[in-house]
């Protein structure tokens, strides 16, 4: 551990390298905010400096009330909220029978659960769109919302198996000599010790829909029912050229993602890893 | 079976069943009727015939759609810059990471934040950065050269810009390779410095090798998004400029939500699942050659 004190020159040099490199993959962020904040009378000139001498606050209230972003973030939380309770408790209930139940048939199926992910969505959006429409339910955040009540998506089912399988044999065993039931194992035991791979789960589930755009693209339609990715993009439709109100409604759009992460991020870091060391 | 795995059995169609009706309703129900769609003109915004039975004319179709070839070549020509660039671009920042060096998470949080926030807003956001005059990148670029493309309205930049914008969403590619490198046994580096090999010689000799699972994976994983990219190309380009980046996911888009011909967008789908199908199996077919499972 002696070289953390006399770093050799390549160490230096790396060191310089990924500093380099973390500014250029920050600078997008710094502009953007910057942009945020400049006056509307300076964004127009192509000299501008890079951060405004003077911050134009009003940029932030100009955008966000030009339309009804309050609309958009309260059917953002709505379907992300729901989505991510959804998924993590079917793709828990799906990924414990994997993992601690026998039953004939469980490896074809998981096989089949995790070929699902290989599947485009453009296979099957067009008669999702369809059977949603019947009972008249286009326009309307119920399509975004029920899907995530079954099954939860094979990535999450895969990261909780994962997990599920670490629980040691003599803790199911213990909880069943005291008289749990298989129900109460999973609600008692299982859940409890997975947590961490549970918090996962519901913050990948939360941002993936707070980022989705296709989903809320195709059934939402009008101004009350979209959510903020495509409230944003009708919003940049109609103030496309006005750069400083566009950056101000995208850090808008972005803060929470942001704030969520730098509170979270082990939990994201650890389910990537998760997601890469497969089999 | 004995009563307590008959038991056992039952239970475990209950833990599963909601997964087993979301299969069926939302998987492999659609997957069936777009299958059944594809034979079918299927407009529902024509009110008098919305329904009738095509045959494989759909499928005609899709062999004389000069727009449909049109977006398959962007797609590929896409696929063939993102899928390359991202994997050396995420293998060699991991590779970079894959030391012990002060501030190893602030740099995890800054690679992977890109990654995280990707999507209408951090499109916006580029849209503005690509924009000619007042855009920071040609701003920036005007102290080199006096006239660097118009990246958003040129049909020979759209494309690359489009991945550009993508390389800097390659956190998560990059955290599954370090996941992958530090797995690797640092004793086989020790006997091959014993031996004398070289920094080149470690890396095609070990990490390569040691890392393929891992390779693979990734190169899977951005086929098949590469196949399908959609919002990038949407929100910054609309498609165009002279239909440069109306790639293939935005084309069946707009003929299944825009003109509402479903049946033949169903075709479409069809083909692009025919077309991922075909690539990974190829790619999973090739990787017996190359990808060394430890």
């Amino acid at each position: 551990m002696g070289d953390a004190f006399a770093p050799s020159p390549s160490k230096i040099a790396r060191f310089a390298l990924l500093c380099a490199l973390a500014t250029l993959f920050v600078l997008p962020f710094l502009w953007m905010v910057g942009t945020s904040l400049t006056p509307p009378g300076e964004v127009i000139k192509a000299d501008r400096p890079f951060f405004p001498r003077t911050f134009a606050w009003s940029n932030y209230s100009e955008a966000l009330t030009t339309m009804p972003f309050h609309l958009f973030l309260k059917n953002t939380l709505t379907v992300a909220v729901l989505c991510a309770i959804g998924q993590t408790l079917t793709a828990a209930s799906v990924a414990f029978a994997f993992a601690r139940l026998k039953f004939p048939g469980r490896e074809p199926l998981f096989v089949l659960v995790l070929s699902t992910m290989m599947l485009p969505p453009q296979v099957t959006m067009i008669p999702q769109f369809i059977l949603f429409s019947i009972p008249g339910w286009v326009d309307s955040l119920k399509p975004l919302i029920i899907p995530a009540f079954f099954g939860g998506g094979a990535f999450y089912i895969f990261i909780l198996r994962q997990f599920f399988l670490t629980i040691p044999k003599e803790l199911e065993e213990a909880a069943r000599l005291d008289g749990c039931n298989t129900f109460q194992v999973f609600l008692h035991v299982a859940l409890p010790s997975a947590r961490p791979a549970l918090a996962t789960v519901a913050l990948f589930s939360f941002i993936f829909h707070w980022n989705d755009f296709l989903g809320p693209q195709i059934y939402t339609q009008s101004m009350e029912k979209k959510t903020l990715a495509v409230g944003l993009s009708a919003f940049k439709d109609m103030h496309g050229t006005e750069h400083h109100l566009l950056m101000a409604a995208s850090v808008a759009v972005l803060l929470p993602v942001i704030v969520i992460f730098f509170f979270t991020q082990r939990y994201f870091t650890e389910g990537v890893v998760m997601s890469g060391v497969k089999g | 079976m004995t009563g307590r795995e008959k038991r056992e059995a039952w239970e475990a169609l209950g833990f599963l069943s909601p997964w087993i009706i979301g299969f069926v309703v939302f998987t492999a129900g659609p997957i069936l009727a777009s299958l059944v769609m594809s034979f079918y003109r299927w407009d529902p915004t024509d009110f008098d015939h919305p329904v009738s039975f095509m045959g494989l004319k759909n499928y005609a179709e899709l062999a004389r759609d000069e727009t449909l070839h049109k977006s398959l070549v962007n797609t590929i020509l896409y696929a063939a810059m993102y899928i390359p660039a991202s994997i050396c671009v995420a293998l060699a920042m991991a590779m970079l990471m894959n030391q012990k060096l002060p501030g190893m998470r602030l740099f995890r949080t800054i690679f992977y934040l890109p990654t995280l926030t990707q999507g209408v807003a951090t499109f916006v956001l580029w849209q503005v950065a690509y924009d000619d005059e007042r855009g920071p990148i040609n701003r920036f670029l005007r102290f080199f050269i006096a006239h660097p493309p118009d990246w958003l309205n040129d049909p020979a930049f759209a494309k690359l810009a489009i991945v550009i914008m993508n390389l800097w969403s390659v956190g998560g590619m990059m955290l599954i390779f370090l996941a992958g490198l530090q797995n690797i046994p640092r004793q086989l580096y020790e006997a091959a410095e014993i031996d004398g090999a070289s920094e080149r010689g470690k890396f095609f000799n070990i990490t390569l090798p040691m890392l393929s699972p891992t390779l693979f994976l990734n190169m899977i994983m951005a086929t098949i998004g590469a196949f399908q990219v959609f919002a990038a190309a949407f929100i910054l380009t609309s498609g165009g400029p002279a239909r440069s980046t109306l790639f293939y996911a935005y084309y069946l888009y707009n003929r299944a939500f825009v003109y509402f011909n479903m049946g033949y967008a169903s075709a479409m789908a069809w083909l692009l699942f025919l077309i991922i199908l075909i690539l990974t199996g190829a790619q999973i077919r090739y990787s017996r050659r190359w990808v060394h499972y430890g």
